[in-house]
Formats: structure tokens, C-alpha cells, sequence
């Protein structure tokens, strides 16, 4: 048994946590989320000077070869710094789309692409309940529900219906004659969109193979949601430590309020729960591209519903442990609260993965 | 034991509903059902319908142009209003100096601020809170320093709900500094518009603007705005923090935004899946809970008779159920949307109803920090009801 990571992925996570300590400040963060795009080609352009773009893509394509494992590391770190930037959608879940589902050609297309910085393809899966999407003569219409990010890709991933009744996998280009996008910030100063599709131009992407490519789309959200659980201990780690801080500075009757026990047992529950969540997304990461669905899904689940229920108890509690303050916008605190509040409901929430772990575990 | 109201306050509940449901403007209603955010006009227009009805002062006395309720008829009245979707009563004038001025003002003080007070043409904050002071409230650093007919304030209040509406402040200043903690403290009324006072806006999580930092710079306050005696402000704060906790529960308010989730959950859906719907009784459940212990607090107090000025120890137990219910319903409104529930500020995205969940339970996390934080609650339940 080993729960140690090597060097070198210490080192990536030092790099990424370096970067963040020195380019993204809180301020820089705010400038950025208030800018009009609500996020920075800058920013992106560095991350992938410093190579974090290409780390989950093959060699072939100008890529580290690295895995869930460094991602994890990564997405720790951007966690604590709350990046805005569209990671996890186009440097993590689609990729790892574009390799198990599109052609060779598309792949040399757009993966060194990716690794560079100068496409940014982002998956839009979800359709709003009134509106799937589906295709007709090559052509798609339908609307897609807050696709994270959707509003700064260049291409956008469209699962939609077939003409056969069958789940394929599109490629649309954001500029294209009938692609309306509606960008806007979500509640942690990220940026979603809703895709409006009027007879939208496609490309078919799958070799349509309903199952195959619905397997692929499952897979690829699988090691998004791995990340995800990373990101989100990243951010109750910072949350625990700050919080901690808080207690031992802030004075009320004479004392350190971290002096009173009410309060010393609080923390404690929230540190119950951060190495709960810290060992599943340890799990989440080792097992989201396990070949054997159903237990890799199980896993995920039981892994989202742990740290969907710490993001809810670290969040709540660190706000109530700092009081107002951590009710202001002036702290990062409240902007991990709303972060963790976000990540809770991402991918499936924890009732949603309670309900899907108890049917898969009688399944088994 | 009987759970029921009796058949005049029944009679008076009926009074209250077809008054509500008459005079309550349309618009405030909508803002209110639908958890918007309203404004001044909003509250100050609801405040002079029901005066001029004769109940701008729901809690009052007589003797203060009040009309007099039981503790029950107050109750009742609250819960009407809530479930009619009429605006919460701003209780900084109404609920918190209204008594202190009633109880320890001088009856110029009460002649001057009172009516307008109940009319709705003068608006209170509250300047308690500092920020060396929160829960620790007794350790305020607000300076007051006699001068002639005048104190000379110099300080910082904060977490002032809505200060920048108000056109009063009623303070705890330190006025002996020499004194321990709580006996150099003093009572006093600051006109907001007095050179020296400055609200700065403090931007919460939901990117709201509710609360606010208020600075006081040599600003001058005549004596005849000291409440009581000098340096025995901690009495009358306590007094006021008494009153503050009537109606505290929020059982009206929480039911209305229990029916809201069901609204919401049942037109998502959600009720279907076992597991919501479970989390939904559970409010419920906890609710009906909560409303009869309100309901035996309150016949506690009303056998106490009426010169029982204040609530005990009790609305420590209502103060925490009751924000631990709506903050909880916050969450499953949130949770039923979905991904709905994230863009922020979007009017036209997802369905009417999403549109404010995600910052309402944001905003909602208040609830267990102010009004004396959850925490301190349970301080006050363990000494003062167990003895511990």
C-alpha cells in the first residue's frame, strides 16, 4: 500500500501552487471575474506555458501522458485559488472525450490544439428539459441546459438525438449560423451558457455506435467528476486552514474564540470531514477509468456523495464560525462557500449518487 | 390540554386574513412569495396601510396608539401576514426601540419618536455590533464623551441591517471606560443625518446590499437623546434584546416557503423521487414540531401576564429551530432546480422560480449568525434552562 505521490508529481503540484500564490491572487481573481468575459486568455496562455494544458493528453499529440492521479494534484491546487478559467471542461473532460470517441484525423486536429492554448473545446451535454437537442439531416436544434464554460469555447462537443432514435456525438463550431449562446456567471463567479440550436451546421463525431458513445460521454464525465472531487478538497482544505486561523485570532470574552470547546468540536467535525472526502477522492482518482462501469461508477458515487456532503458541512460552518465576515464579499471564504455550494450540485448531487450507489450496490 | 385558538381568536385571525388579502398590494405580494428582495418604498408603503388601520404597532400598547394584542393575537397576526405574503415588519423601530422608549424613555422622547415610528415616516437601525464586538457584544468601543448639553460619539458600528434606509440609530456607547465591561455603557439616539455619520455598504456573498458599516466621526449628540441613565445601557440592551426575539420562530414565514418548495419541487418534479420528498416531510415534520412548542412558549407567557415584559430563555429554542428550518428549505429549493440553481442574477434563464434560489440560500445563512448567533443561543439555554 501507498498513498505517497512520486516526486515528480510533487513537483507539478508545486508548480501549479506556485502559479497560483503569484498569478492569481484574490484580486486578481476579482479583476478577472468582473472583467466582461469572465475569464482570462491570459491566464490560459500561461497554464499552458507551464504545460498543465497538454498533462492529460498523449504524447502523440504534443501531451504529458499524465493521468487522473496529477490532475487530481492540479485541480487542488487551482481549487484554493478558485480558478475561473475552463479547466476541468476543456483541459480534463474534453480530451479525454475527443481521444475515445473522434477519428484520428479530428484528433490531430484538435488535441495539439488543446495542449497549446489555442482551441478551447468544451462538452455540452445537458439539454434543457423543453428543448433536446436533435439532429436532423446532419443539422442540430434543441437547447443545452448551463453548459460550464459553454460561452468561451471555440467548439463546442453536442451530444444529441438522431435521426435513428440514437445518442451521437457533434462538434459545432460556436460561430456557426444557428448557435446562439447565452453566457453568464453562475453563482461562484464562474461562467455557463445556455446553447440555443437553430438548425445549427454539425459534425458528426461518433462512429455511431449508440452505446459506444454514450459509454464514452459517461467515461469522460467519470474522470471529470474525479476532478472535480480533487478541486473541491483543494478548496476545503484552504477552507479548514483559514478557518482554523480564524479561531485562533479572532477575540471575544477575553479569548481566542477557538479557546471555546462548542467551537474546538465544530472544527473538529470539519476536519472529520475533509480527510473523509480527501481519502474518496484518492478512490475517485485511482478508479474513474476503471474498464468495469458499474463499479466504477459505484465508486464514483459513493465518493461524490462523501465530499458532497463535506463541501455542504465545511462551507456552512466555516461561514457560521466566521460570523458576518464570512457572510462578506471582501473574503475569499465566502467565495469557496459558493464554490463548495456549486461543486455539491455538479455532475449528479449527493442525493442523486446516494440513490445510484444503493442501486448499484444491489446490482453487484 | 387544548391545542386550539379560541373562537375570538379565531374571529380575530378571520379579521386579520380578509384585511391582508384586501390591502396587500399585488406587487409586494409577488416580491414576496417569490423570495425577491424588497425595497424601501415596499416596506414603508405595507407600514402605513396597516396604520392606518390602527395596527402600525402590532405589539404596542394602548397607551401607545398600539391596538393592544395578546402575545396570542400578535402571533396570529404575524402568521397571517406571512402566509398573505405581506413584507416581515422591520423590527429595529417596531420591535426593538418602540419597547426600550416605551419602558425607559422620557415621555418627551416618546412623543417625539413613537408616532412617527408607527406611521412609518422615521426609519431605525441598529447600532449594537462592532467589530471587536459580535458576539461579545458587552465589549463595544464606541466612545461617548459628555460635552455640555451634547456627547461627542466617535466609533464604528457594524452589520447595520438596511442603515442605509434609516433616518435613526440607536446605540451602545461606552461612556465610562473606566467602568467594567458592562456598566460604562450607554443608551443613545443618533440622528443619521448628523455631520460625522458615515454608511458604507457592506457587499454580502449573494451580492446583495443589506448591511453596512456606520462611522461615527466627532459626531455631536444632543444629551436629550440619552435613553435612561448614563452608563446603564446594558440594561436596556438586554430589554431590547428580549423583545427582538417575539416572533422569532418565523413559523409563518416558514410555512409560506414550505409551500413555495412544494410549488417548486412538484413542477420539477422532485416529488417523485422518495428520497426528496422524504427531505421535504422532514422540514415539515420539523416544523409542525416547532409550531406547537411556539404555541406553548407563547401560552407560557400569556398565563405570566402581561407586566412579564419579554420573552425568556425559550425563544432561544424557537430561534434556533426556526433558522435551521428556513435555512433548510433554502437548500432543498436550491437542490430541486438543480443546475438552475447556479446562474447568477439571470431573470430570463431557467424557470421563473430558479431565478433567486442559489443567492437565497446564500443570503439565508444569516439567519443562524445575527439576532445573537446560534451558538450564543445555545450558551443561553444551557445556563439559563439547564443550569450548566
Amino acid at each position: 500500500m501507498d498513498f505517497e505521490f512520486t516526486e515528480d508529481q510533487r513537483a507539478l503540484e508545486d508548480t501549479v501552487r506556485r502559479f497560483v500564490a503569484r498569478d492569481y491572487t484574490f484580486e486578481k481573481r476579482r479583476a478577472i471575474r468582473d472583467s466582461d468575459p469572465g475569464w482570462s486568455r491570459e491566464v490560459w496562455q500561461g497554464l499552458a506555458d507551464l504545460g498543465v494544458l497538454a498533462l492529460n493528453l498523449d504524447e502523440d499529440y504534443g501531451g504529458l501522458g499524465y493521468g487522473p492521479q496529477e490532475t487530481g494534484l492540479v485541480m487542488g491546487a487551482f481549487g484554493a485559488g478558485l480558478l475561473l478559467e475552463p479547466y476541468l471542461a476543456a483541459a480534463v473532460i474534453a480530451p479525454a472525450l475527443i481521444r475515445r470517441v473522434a477519428s484520428a484525423n479530428f484528433q490531430e486536429e484538435w488535441l495539439p490544439a488543446i495542449a497549446t492554448g489555442a482551441a478551447i473545446v468544451v462538452l455540452a451535454h445537458a439539454d434543457a428539459r423543453q428543448a433536446p437537442v436533435t439532429e436532423i439531416g446532419g443539422n442540430l436544434s434543441g437547447r443545452k441546459a448551463v453548459v460550464a464554460h459553454g460561452g468561451c469555447a471555440d467548439l463546442l462537443l453536442v451530444s444529441a438525438r438522431t435521426a435513428r432514435g440514437e445518442t451521437g456525438l457533434f462538434a459545432v463550431t460556436s460561430g456557426a449560423e444557428g448557435v446562439h449562446l447565452r453566457d453568464y456567471p453562475t453563482l461562484d463567479g464562474q461562467r455557463a451558457a445556455d446553447i440555443v440550436l437553430s438548425n445549427a451546421p454539425a459534425m458528426r463525431l461518433d462512429a455511431g455506435t449508440h452505446d459506444a458513445t454514450l459509454e464514452a460521454i459517461e467515461a469522460a464525465l467519470d474522470i471529470g467528476l474525479a476532478a472535480l472531487c480533487a478541486e473541491a478538497v483543494g478548496i476545503m482544505d484552504a477552507t479548514v486552514a483559514a478557518t482554523t486561523d480564524y479561531l485562533k485570532t479572532r477575540q471575544q470574552f477575553g479569548q481566542p474564540i477557538g479557546r471555546f470547546q462548542a467551537l474546538q468540536h465544530r472544527m473538529a467535525d470539519m476536519l472529520l470531514h475533509l480527510e473523509q472526502a480527501r481519502s474518496m477522492s484518492y478512490i475517485a482518482a485511482l478508479h474513474c477509468t476503471d474498464p468495469n462501469r458499474a463499479a466504477r461508477r459505484r465508486t464514483l458515487s459513493a465518493a461524490k456523495v462523501t465530499i458532497g456532503q463535506a463541501c455542504r458541512f465545511i462551507a456552512q460552518n466555516a461561514v457560521q464560525l466566521h460570523g458576518g465576515m464570512g457572510m462578506t464579499d471582501e473574503l475569499i471564504l465566502s467565495h469557496w462557500f459558493k464554490r463548495l455550494t456549486a461543486i455539491e450540485m455538479t455532475f449528479g448531487d449527493t442525493d442523486f449518487h446516494l440513490q445510484r450507489f444503493a442501486r448499484l450496490s444491489r446490482a453487484a | 390540554m387544548d391545542l386550539n385558538f379560541t373562537l375570538e381568536e379565531s374571529a380575530f385571525r378571520a379579521e386579520v386574513r380578509n384585511f391582508v388579502g384586501e390591502k396587500l398590494p399585488a406587487h409586494i405580494r409577488d416580491k414576496v412569495m417569490n423570495g425577491v428582495h424588497l425595497n424601501r418604498d415596499d416596506h414603508i408603503l405595507w407600514q402605513r396601510i396597516l396604520h392606518q388601520r390602527g395596527w402600525g404597532g402590532p405589539g404596542w400598547p394602548r397607551e401607545f396608539g398600539g391596538p393592544g394584542w395578546t402575545p396570542a393575537e400578535q402571533y396570529i397576526f404575524e402568521e397571517e401576514c406571512a402566509a398573505a405574503g405581506a413584507p416581515r415588519l422591520i423590527s429595529f423601530g417596531l420591535k426593538m426601540i418602540a419597547p426600550v422608549l416605551m419602558a425607559f424613555g422620557t415621555p418627551q422622547q416618546q412623543q417625539r419618536f413613537l408616532p412617527k415610528i408607527m406611521a412609518g415616516e422615521e426609519w431605525w437601525c441598529q447600532g449594537y455590533s462592532e467589530p471587536g464586538a459580535g458576539s461579545d457584544l458587552a465589549s463595544v468601543k464606541t466612545r461617548a464623551v459628555r460635552n455640555g448639553d451634547f456627547y461627542v460619539v466617535n466609533g464604528q458600528k457594524t452589520w447595520t441591517t438596511l442603515g442605509q434606509y434609516a433616518d435613526w440609530i440607536f446605540c451602545l456607547v461606552r461612556t465610562d471606560p473606566a467602568a467594567k465591561k458592562q456598566n460604562g455603557i450607554s443608551f443613545l439616539l443618533i440622528d443619521m443625518k448628523s455631520p460625522g455619520v458615515t454608511v458604507r455598504p457592506i457587499i454580502t456573498l449573494d451580492g446583495a446590499h443589506e448591511v453596512n458599516e456606520v462611522w461615527l466621526e466627532d459626531v455631536k449628540v444632543p444629551a436629550a437623546n440619552l435613553i435612561g441613565e448614563e452608563n446603564r445601557g446594558w440594561t436596556y440592551a438586554k430589554f431590547l434584546l428580549g423583545h427582538e426575539r417575539t416572533n422569532i420562530a418565523g413559523i409563518g414565514i416558514a410555512k409560506r416557503e414550505l409551500a413555495r418548495l412544494k410549488r417548486i419541487a412538484a413542477a420539477e418534479g422532485r416529488l417523485d423521487d422518495p428520497l426528496f420528498a422524504a427531505r421535504v416531510a422532514q422540514v415539515e415534520i420539523d416544523l409542525m414540531a416547532l409550531e406547537i412548542t411556539n404555541l406553548r412558549v407563547l401560552a407560557a407567557e400569556s398565563a405570566a401576564g402581561r407586566e412579564k415584559k419579554a420573552p425568556g430563555p425559550e425563544a432561544s429554542i424557537l430561534k434556533i429551530k426556526g433558522t435551521e428550518i428556513q435555512q433548510a428549505i433554502t437548500e432543498l429549493m436550491m437542490q430541486a432546480v438543480g443546475a438552475y440553481a447556479l446562474p447568477f442574477k439571470q431573470a430570463d434563464i431557467g424557470p421563473d422560480y430558479a431565478a433567486n434560489l442559489g443567492t437565497g440560500y446564500c443570503n439565508l445563512r444569516k439567519l443562524s449568525i445575527f439576532g445573537g448567533s446560534n451558538e450564543i443561543q445555545k450558551n443561553i439555554i444551557s445556563q439559563m434552562i439547564l443550569g450548566l
